[in-house]
């Protein structure tokens, strides 16, 4: 039963090879899925290009109800793995924060790092940058540490929050991913932008 | 995603990677610095390596997973990728300063795209639905005035 690098006592370096192999399954599904071009990550916000839109919901999903089912069948238990801290500030201000990045830079951290994986110097930038955003950050943590450790809610589950049960929850979410690819392709009509689409 | 839960029992992640890179520099540039701070003091504790870790082996892997798919897609060319109405400086500036503000956000809102968002959402945590939609809500937001640089 899984996690099995939590019940079993494995060395370090047998979880941190799982890492490096798991990364290289994520980079390669990341630039065969597209993103490694900034002008089409950037086409979601402007509707001319939302295959990023659907292959990020699709991959949420795929985890969310494969990982239901797995802990179904006894194969892993969820409380066990890591479910992310809720601070409400730091939650909302860092993702605005991102947000612009996003729009600006064209990637995020991931899909930076797959890009200069392939040799886009725009993602290299991106990526020197990031590294200065990361030694700021460390740098002005004392000053805004009340504000990032605050509103602390600890790891609250949507569906708890919300009084369902994990699966009528992943049904939800399935419904509102549907609606929201069916958007998705009448924006793809219409705005057109065929440089971009047909790159890949 | 699935077999990292299934293995390490944690997500994906990216942003922590270049947080503990950075770390591990101020540690060896600044060992005094990185000493007195609260911020670098913990990642130190108990001589802790920073660079020993699953998030960092795990990003070297997506630069490798993403050569190898450039290479077997044939998309291995060292370009800038820009829209034909920007020069490549300008696509470089704003490269740099996207950079600058989607880590600076990641580390306050303690993941990015893949660690809250993608692998939040996984795990139904209320953090990576809330990160989520900030990230895409501020991102749709801010569209309109950086136009120029993607259509």
């Amino acid at each position: 039963m899984g996690p099995l690098f939590i019940f079993s006592d494995v060395p370090l370096w047998v979880d941190l090879l799982v890492a490096l192999l798991i990364g290289i399954a994520f980079g390669f599904a990341l630039e065969q899925a597209g993103f490694s071009s900034s002008r089409k990550l950037a086409g979601m916000f402007y509707g001319y290009d939302t295959t990023v839109l659907k292959v990020f919901f699709t991959a949420a999903i795929f985890a969310l109800v494969g990982s239901l089912f797995m802990q179904y069948f006894g194969l892993l238990d969820l409380d066990l793995v890591y479910v992310n801290e809720y601070y409400i500030g730091a939650a909302v201000v860092g993702g605005i924060i991102m947000g612009a990045g996003f729009i600006m830079g064209g990637f995020c951290p991931g899909t930076g790092i797959c890009a200069v994986g392939i040799g886009k110097i725009d993602a290299m930038i991106f990526l020197l940058g990031g590294f200065v955003g990361a030694f700021l950050f460390a740098e002005s943590f004392p000053f805004i540490a009340d504000f990032a450790s605050g509103y602390y809610k600890g790891p609250v589950k949507i569906n708890d929050w919300m009084g369902v049960s994990s699966g009528v929850f992943a049904l939800i979410l399935i419904i509102a991913a549907v609606a929201m690819f069916w958007l998705a392709e009448k924006a793809e009509k219409k705005f057109p932008n065929p440089n971009i689409t047909n790159q890949f | 995603m699935l077999a990292a839960m299934y293995f390490s029992g944690r997500g994906l992640g990216a942003s922590g990677g270049v947080k503990y890179a950075v770390v591990s520099v101020v540690g060896a540039v600044a060992p005094e610095h990185a000493d007195k701070s609260v911020y670098y003091g913990s990642y130190f504790k108990d001589d802790k390596k920073p660079l020993k870790n699953w998030l960092v082996f795990e990003i070297i892997g997506v630069l490798v997973g993403g050569f190898l798919s450039g290479a077997f897609s044939g998309r291995l060319k060292l370009t800038i990728e820009h829209s034909p109405k920007i020069s490549s400086k300008r696509r470089l500036i704003f490269a740099f300063l996207g950079g600058v503000f989607f880590v600076y956000g990641a580390q306050l809102a303690r993941g990015c795209t893949s660690g809250a968002a993608l692998s939040g959402m996984a795990v139904l945590s209320t953090a990576g639905f809330v990160t989520m939609v900030a990230i895409f809500g501020s991102a749709y937001l801010f569209a309109w005035f950086f136009r120029k640089n993607w259509i």
